[in-house]
């Protein structure tokens, strides 16, 4: 398996990976190449051009920054896991790095990569979904920013316009309870179902694998501020959802399993 | 065996040494046929079919001849004069057995997907695959045939001219009215059907080709990675038409088989076959999806086994039928799979009665073929569920049924019912020994806490007592069964002139560590270092005569021969230096490389010197001919039958249906051991492989026969991550069948451990209801199970 043919450029600078992004339409961005590479090599993305902005090396960084912690689009799983700031900070976060595919991957996948794709199976987009995050866009038009729950639209689909670069990712502090259950057949398998649970004030339940892109179990939110227990908050966890059926997992018993990992994730994360 | 007074060990067999083969593939020195640098060499590319069942209206190729760098594309049609006949299969298993019309491109319909439809020829692999993307073809579709239950109905025939989709059904029924009685009077029966998914071998070096034509010398160097590469010359030569004369195979580095590299592939027939068409070298190397695709698959039987036993719980007879996949086509041995594993449905136990049945159906898939263990972990696994249910009808324990019938010590050598004759085993003792290593009451007693506190976690123990017959095999015996080969191999040893030793073998490893083992059986009988010692293999120039690895085959028949060779060199060079020491070759004794004289140790003359005098031939005794070599063909006298017990314990997540596998205890008997490192490797491969087959791999088919599971995303290879650390121990009863006293290893985990595993998810989940959970166990599966049983 390999791609059909295609232009390939390393960028310095962000603001020339817009400039070229910019000039070309069918242009994209590559950053650790872990899910755009495996879709190309099975033809189902044919890019005319690839953009590296894998060496840009000031998109790299972990920073505490007082209520939150700043993370550098680039930064790649591996770092986020060992990082003593995010580990102090964010733990649920440095834990679902650790979970990601295997050593390689975690060495090779970025954050930002992770993020942008937005793929519904995906562990690092729905922690961020869980943990409030804000992402930092940069285009030739400045900077904006948007939340982690108006980010994600759908099937591989985002609020990344051509042009756009993910820069950053601001995670609010989150020492509170939290659990992150994955489940899967194989240590490196993505999951079948997962769930991401976070005490920090109220408590943010999303759901991996549940649906065509990262949700929120809001079901389940909104019954746990009203003040149902766990096990009635858990039964809702599919409510609202129409999970996709595979070998591993027909819809119903990815319904079942969201419900047991929900209330799995609840029980841990009022015990830590 | 005749052991001489001559035949002294020189402590190296038995001992834990490193494998020599390592350093080289650690290293990434070692070459597989992909590393290989061929200057001109043409690249293949194969428009594979992506519906199961069609037939092809038309095929467009025109835009591809077009295409960059492309210098041919063909079809059936342009390439149906450049072989002399089909796609082999060298085992009719019955004289009426129905084989379909198999070339290497589809003749005008398409069987399966992955079926090749033409072949593209490109000055790069890129351009190659590319160009296939521009090949049009027009199907016109028919329903698939998927199930094999459903191929036996005969509702739609695959292969039109065959008239039905049976290839050949074969008994072995020796005593009809024996089991007829035993079941009429039994006091239990269990009748059990039990399903054999596909399996895709996945071995980690896909298949890959370089053919490099002698333009002016008309000859044929073949790089292939294969497991045969004696048998792949002789079927090529006749497939493609060649002279055998004019065709070398060489076999480099071999990443692994289990028997999907025991074929013979459309893709060695077209490379062969354009590079004599173009005079150019052609070169091929299988994409992972591929592997999956058009490399055969794995098992794919439906079994039906029924047990009579007496009060007492004595099995008294057999009674199988199992209806095996052939999927589209016959491969070199398809049809001969489940008869691998025919005679063996009685296990370890003394069953007076015995009956059997197979019939090989067609369907719309892969074709299947030799997969590690062939036809002996289906057979197995069927009798070992069965063992259970018949244990648990009787209301005791697993342990207690299998003791009741094994075949006692002092029945070996054992004539079974089947007609196999088992060379030696002491199967108490080995049961013994794992039950002891066990721990059986703590087990017993924390699955027992577990279900009565209610919890979600449930523990299960189950057990496999397994034997198989490997060593393949008695000539003769083969013969009887109608395989187109023998089965003995050869070998042989040459001591060069500067002492250093050369060993050549007809056996063709692919990571089972022959380069050590063999050097290790030379250098025990003649006391000098293993490093001094080569190991040629896996060319047929080097090699001329060998039957090739597979069947747990090459130490018990082909180190057996190399040990033969050694003996017979050695006595060359004994009558070389009782000669210089103008003493009788029975005044001498012989240790670490020197002849002494009995009694007067100081008169003493060295093998090297020997070695030295055999090629300058200056002063060798009268008639004896120069140099010191000797070469030995070993046809065994039997089989060996190698067994064991095997314990898995796993916990079952209820709420979720996972299988976690805590412990898995094996304690092996392969007769003499000689490198247990090695014996450990291969048992914990095998069993990664099956326990794989038992809880995660599953070649997976949609309704329209599209295979699933055709990355290594979907098909679920585990890696040591879902393993626990094997607990490995052994017990020695030698075969007396050959002079090593060796039994086979290679194939015995795979072998073994499904049954133990299904047992232990089995054991777990029993005192809700259930009594069975096909394989593979994954979490959807035993969840179902879990939900239908509380339901229930
Ligand atoms: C074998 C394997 C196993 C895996 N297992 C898991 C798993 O268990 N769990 C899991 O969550 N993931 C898993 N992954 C995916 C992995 O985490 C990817 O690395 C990650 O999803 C993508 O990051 P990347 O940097 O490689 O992105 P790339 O592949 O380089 O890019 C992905 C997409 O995002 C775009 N993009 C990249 N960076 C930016 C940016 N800064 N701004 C805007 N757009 C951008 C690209 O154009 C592309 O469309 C696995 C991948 C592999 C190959």
């Amino acid at each position: 398996m390999f791609p059909s043919s295609f232009d390939y450029v390393r960028a310095s600078s962000v603001s020339e990976a817009i400039s070229i992004l910019n000039n070309e339409e069918d242009a994209k961005l590559i950053a650790g190449g872990h899910s755009l590479l495996p879709l190309m090599k099975l033809r189902l993305a044919n890019p005319s051009k690839l953009v590296d902005i894998g060496r840009i090396s000031d998109l790299s960084y972990i920073e505490d920054r007082g209520d939150h912690v700043a993370i550098g689009a680039l930064t790649r799983h591996h770092a986020i896991e060992n990082s003593q700031v995010i580990k102090a900070s964010v733990p649920m976060l440095s834990h679902v790095a650790s979970l990601v595919g295997d050593p390689s991957v975690r060495h090779r996948g970025t954050l930002g990569g992770s993020v942008s794709h937005g793929d519904g199976a995906s562990d690092l987009p729905a922690a961020i979904l869980a943990l409030d995050a804000t992402l930092v866009i940069t285009s030739g038009n400045g900077v904006r920013e948007v939340e982690a729950k108006n980010f994600f639209k759908g099937f591989l689909e985002t609020d990344l316009n051509q042009g756009e670069i993910l820069t950053e990712i601001k995670v609010p502090k989150a020492t509170g309870g939290w659990s992150y259950q994955k489940f899967n057949r194989r240590a490196q398998d993505w999951a079948i179902v997962g769930v991401a649970a976070v005490r920090n004030g109220s408590t943010k339940i999303s759901l991996v694998n549940m649906a065509s892109m990262p949700i929120r179990a809001e079901a389940v939110e909104n019954a746990l501020s009203g003040g149902a227990s766990i096990d009635e908050a858990a039964a809702l966890a599919s409510e609202g959802i129409d999970p996709p059926s595979d070998l591993n997992a027909s819809a119903d018993y990815r319904r079942h399993l969201a419900s047991v990992l929900v209330r799995r994730a609840l029980a841990e994360a009022n015990s830590n | 065996m005749t052991v001489t007074d001559s035949q002294t060990s020189h402590g190296i067999l038995g001992t834990r040494t490193l494998r020599k083969e390592d350093p080289k593939l650690l290293s990434g020195e070692a070459k597989f046929t992909d590393d290989l640098v061929i200057p001109g060499a043409l690249y293949m590319a194969l428009l594979r079919s992506n519906v199961a069942h069609a037939k092809i209206v038309s095929i467009d190729t025109e835009a591809a001849k077009e295409a960059p760098g492309v210098v041919a594309v063909y079809t059936y049609d342009d390439l149906k004069d450049d072989w002399a006949g089909p796609m082999p299969c060298a085992w009719p298993v019955t004289p009426d057995m129905k084989n379909p019309n198999h070339f290497p491109l589809a003749n005008g319909k398409v069987n399966y997907v992955g079926d090749g439809i033409a072949v593209v020829l490109a000055n790069s692999k890129e351009q190659a695959i590319d160009a296939l993307e521009l090949i049009s073809v027009e199907y016109d579709e028919i329903d698939p045939v998927l199930e094999i239950e459903d191929s036996a109905k005969d509702e739609r025939v695959i292969h039109q001219d065959l008239g039905t989709n049976a290839s050949f059904k074969w008994d072995l029924i020796p005593n009809k009215d024996g089991v007829d009685e035993a079941f009429a009077k039994a006091a239990f029966t269990v009748s059990e059907r039990y399903i054999q998914q596909r399996i895709v071998p996945a071995a980690m070096e896909p298949r890959s080709i370089v053919v490099v034509p002698a333009p002016f010398g008309g000859d044929f160097t073949i790089y292939n990675t294969t497991q045969i590469p004696h048998i792949l010359k002789i079927m090529l030569a006749l497939t493609v038409g060649i002279s055998e004369s004019k065709i070398r195979v060489i076999a480099p580095s071999v990443g692994g088989g289990f028997g999907s590299k025991l074929d013979v592939y459309a893709e060695d027939v077209l490379t062969l076959a354009l590079a004599r068409k173009l005079r150019k070298p052609i070169r091929w190397t299988e994409e992972r999806t591929e592997n999956a695709l058009a490399t055969i698959h794995g098992r794919g039987q439906v079994q039906y086994i029924e047990l009579a036993a007496d009060a007492s719980g004595k099995v008294t007879a057999v009674r199988v039928n199992i209806l095996a996949d052939m999927g589209a086509y016959l491969q070199l041995i398809t049809p001969g799979i489940p008869l691998l594993g025919a005679f063996l449905y009685h296990g370890v136990y003394d069953v007076p009665n015995y009956s059997f049945s197979c019939t090989g159906y067609f369907t719309n898939k892969t074709p299947t073929d030799a997969y590690r263990g062939a036809g002996r972990p289906e057979a197995t696994f069927a009798i070992e569920r069965a063992m259970d249910a018949l244990a648990h009808k009787m209301g005791i324990s697993p342990i207690e049924i299998r003791r009741r019938n094994f075949i006692k010590k002092e029945q070996f050598p054992y004539s079974s019912a089947a007609g196999l004759v088992f060379d030696s085993g002491d199967y108490e003792t080995n049961l013994d020994k794992a039950v002891g290593l066990l721990g059986i009451e703590e087990i017993l007693a924390e699955k027992q806490r577990r279900i009565d506190s209610g919890s979600t976690k449930l523990l299960g123990l189950g057990m496999s007592f397994f034997v198989e017959m490997c060593g393949l095999a008695p000539s003769r015996v083969l013969a009887s069964l109608n395989y187109g080969a023998g089965g003995w191999e050869a070998a042989t040893v040459r001591i060069l002139p500067t002492s250093k030793v050369q060993v050549v073998t007809g056996s063709a490893p692919h990571g089972q560590g022959h380069e050590t083992a063999w050097a290790m059986i030379v250098a025990d009988r003649l006391g000098i270092d293993i490093n001094d010692i080569e190991v040629l293999h896996s060319d047929t120039a080097i090699a001329p005569h060998g039957l090739d690895t597979y069947g747990s085959r090459s130490l018990s028949v082909g180190g057996s021969a190399v040990h033969m060779a050694t003996e017979k060199v050695l006595e060359k060079a004994r009558s070389i230096a009782a000669h210089q020491l103008e003493v009788s070759e029975a005044d001498l004794d012989y240790a670490s490389g020197m002849f002494t004289v009995k009694g007067s140790p100081d008169k003493a003359f060295p093998l090297a010197g020997a070695a030295f005098e055999a090629f300058t031939a200056h002063n060798l005794p009268d008639g004896m001919e120069p140099n010191l070599e000797a070469s030995v063909t070993w046809d065994p006298p039997n089989f060996t039958f190698p067994y064991g017990s095997h314990f898995a314990v796993v916990e079952i997540d209820t709420e979720t249906g996972k299988v976690d596998l805590l412990r898995y205890l094996a304690v092996d008997d392969c007769g003499n051991r000689v490198n247990p490192l090695i014996i450990e490797g291969q048992v914990h491969g095998g069993l990664a492989q099956g326990i794989a087959q038992a809880l995660f791999e599953e070649a997976a088919y949609d309704d329209r026969g599209n295979l699933i599971t055709s990355t290594l995303a979907d098909y679920l290879v585990p890696s040591a991550a879902e393993f626990p650390f094997f607990e490995l121990d052994h017990t020695i009863t030698p075969s007396p069948t050959n002079p090593l006293g060796v039994k086979g290893i290679g194939e015995a985990g795979a072998i073994a451990s499904p049954p133990a595993i299904i047992n232990a998810v089995v054991d777990a989940l029993n005192h809700l209801g259930i009594e069975d959970v096909e394989m593979p166990a994954s979490p959807q599966r035993v969840w179902r199970a879990i939900n239908g049983a509380k339901k229930g």
